[in-house]
């Protein structure tokens, strides 16, 4: 099968080859190849370890639900919208809280956003358009493989048409993969980008006098050539990571980083985007965007949606001990959240809907096993530029949907909350 | 340099996301997740400070909480660590989140010494928790 459409990472490669007889996938990286790969799967739902029916699971799960005080519902990354738009609907009926993998990754760039918009552009501006790409505190060589190859380093586009038309820049506290390719690495301390973005700003605004000799361990002298660049460039594309997001200063510095776009955007044309992790992150966010008006962290307790990341996002949540029951769909939360948050996750009943085993199955009451997107079931997912891209269904399956089985919940759910 | 009478080097850790990592993310319970994500990279003089092989054991321990992991020598900057995203590194992280939601996975102030400790299993962590 042509034009297989990968649900690894936030790039969503839509050019693979699928060999029916080998069950294994051409064109893509070696992320996406383990993807498609076979490997162990969950055989069945489960109560308590012990296999049940699908129905079974399912009752059980909405007992605990409907009986919760404030469950909390959580993941939503690798799943498709249709399924992503049930679970906020369940949230809302349940009176529970509804978070997304982003609150672990690039929520803090959503906060940014909110404060002060964003110069944003699709990957094929960036693939047509860039001649200065500035990776900052983002990696793709490692966590975005293709990414270079179809949009950013090596692209060949309409009007940049080489590598060697586009100067790439990586912006990292160590000597990346990605930094290894580059045309210009600079080095920074840990925690530093606001100090910087703040030093491009004053450089570039004409004030440079204000600048020190050095900036979070980069000289001055640097500095100046860096801003430069981004002054003379004809589209620059500032693509950041979680170098940004999750170190010191977190959404301020992706607002600085903002500030820094709209100032190059007085004299050239910059903008900048998230490096989005998995496959459909950004429809975890975009979805509940949509029906009920924010991205994260939304509590619905008082029969209305309110966001609060200070108070709802699933760190927190967890933290305050302030959910007693939680419904895990597609993303693994005891291996990826701090201690503290995981302690709670032990603590309360935990249903989980995921094709493969993972950590929090250790943990979870009921385990209810689903299809894969864009292998086993068909659905949408939003590339991390926003883009709409429709899943395929390769194989068939006895596994249902995400989305099957949350429609299945939420009629039940609806059956005792009206 | 010695902290309470053991060898130990103090470095600012991040973690991150490496291709392993990656791969083997959707298969968290076999043996090449935990060759994934259960180690540390030091920098050649801070590892050297520890006298220590390729495959030794070392504690990290920070403000929030300790793990034992595999030693590395990596191309890094002196001072500075690196654990793959997972587990382990999620035993020692910051969480407050400043009004965030998101917990400080990059750039907490941690010492490193060697031990002859094991390295806990993917379930014997999630015990421990």
């Amino acid at each position: 099968m042509q034009d297989i459409v990968c649900t690894f990472c936030g790039s969503v490669c839509d050019d693979g080859e699928y060999d029916l007889k080998k069950k294994s996938v051409k064109k893509f990286c070696k992320l996406g190849s383990s993807k498609f790969a076979e490997k162990e799967r969950i055989k069945a739902p489960m109560i308590d370890g012990k296999e049940v029916s699908y129905e079974e699971a399912i009752d059980k799960a909405v007992e605990i639900l409907v009986n919760a005080k404030r469950p909390l519902l959580y993941g939503w990354a690798s799943t498709a919208n249709e399924a992503i738009r049930l679970g906020v609907i369940l949230a809302e009926k349940l009176g529970g809280v509804y978070d997304q993998c982003a609150s672990v990754c690039h929520a803090p760039g959503t906060l940014a956003t909110i404060e002060e918009g964003i110069p944003g552009g699709t990957l094929g501006s960036v693939k047509n358009r860039a001649d200065v790409v500035v990776f900052w505190g983002s990696n793709p060589m490692e966590a975005h493989p293709r990414h270079g190859m179809r949009y950013s380093i090596s692209a060949k586009g309409l009007l940049v048409k080489d590598r060697k038309q586009r100067k790439v820049i990586v912006v990292d506290v160590r000597p990346t993969k990605t930094a290894k390719i580059a045309d210009i690495f600079i080095q920074i301390k840990p925690g530093y980008d606001y100090a910087i973005f703040s030093a491009l700003r004053a450089i570039i605004s004409g004030n440079a006098d204000a600048v020190p000799s050095e900036v979070g361990g980069v000289a001055k002298e640097k500095l100046i050539e860096l801003a430069d660049i981004m002054k003379n460039a004809k589209y620059g594309a500032i693509l950041y990571g979680l170098g940004v997001t999750q170190s010191r200063g977190r959404d301020r510095n992706v607002e600085n980083a903002i500030k820094l776009v709209q100032l190059l955007n007085r004299t050239t044309r910059w903008i900048i985007w998230p490096m989005r992790g998995h496959y459909n992150v950004v429809g975890a966010g975009e979805v509940p965007a949509w029906e009920v008006g924010y991205q994260y962290a939304i509590d619905f307790s008082r029969g209305y949606p309110r966001f609060s990341p200070a108070e709802f996002s699933a760190v927190e949540v967890l933290k305050r001990r302030d959910c007693d029951a939680a419904l895990i769909v597609a993303s693994d939360p005891v291996a990826h959240f701090p201690r503290i948050a995981v302690q709670h996750l032990k603590r309360i009943p935990v249903i989980q809907i995921d094709p493969y085993p993972n950590m929090t199955t250790l943990v979870a009451k009921i385990v209810i096993p689903s299809a894969v997107y864009g292998i086993e079931a068909e659905g949408t997912a939003y590339r991390m530029d926003c883009i709409p891209l429709r899943l395929k269904k390769i194989i068939e399956t006895n596994y249902w949907t995400d989305e099957k089985i949350l429609e299945e919940m939420l009629r039940r759910v609806e059956k005792f909350k009206g | 340099m010695e902290i309470g009478g053991v060898m130990a080097v103090v470095v600012e850790l991040i973690t991150g996301r490496t291709l392993d990592q990656g791969a083997t993310v959707e298969e968290k319970l076999t043996e090449e997740y935990f060759k994934a994500v259960s180690y540390i990279e030091l920098n050649e003089e801070d590892f050297k400070q520890l006298n220590l092989k390729e495959g030794d054991r070392v504690k990290v321990t920070t403000d929030f909480g300790e793990v034992v992991v595999f030693a590395k020598k990596a191309e890094l900057p002196k001072g500075i660590a690196f654990i793959p995203m997972g587990p382990y590194a999620n035993m020692v992280i910051d969480p407050a989140t400043d009004g965030t939601g998101m917990p400080q996975f990059k750039g907490i102030k941690a010492k490193i010494e060697k031990t002859e400790e094991k390295v806990k299993t993917i379930k014997e962590l999630l015990e421990a928790i």
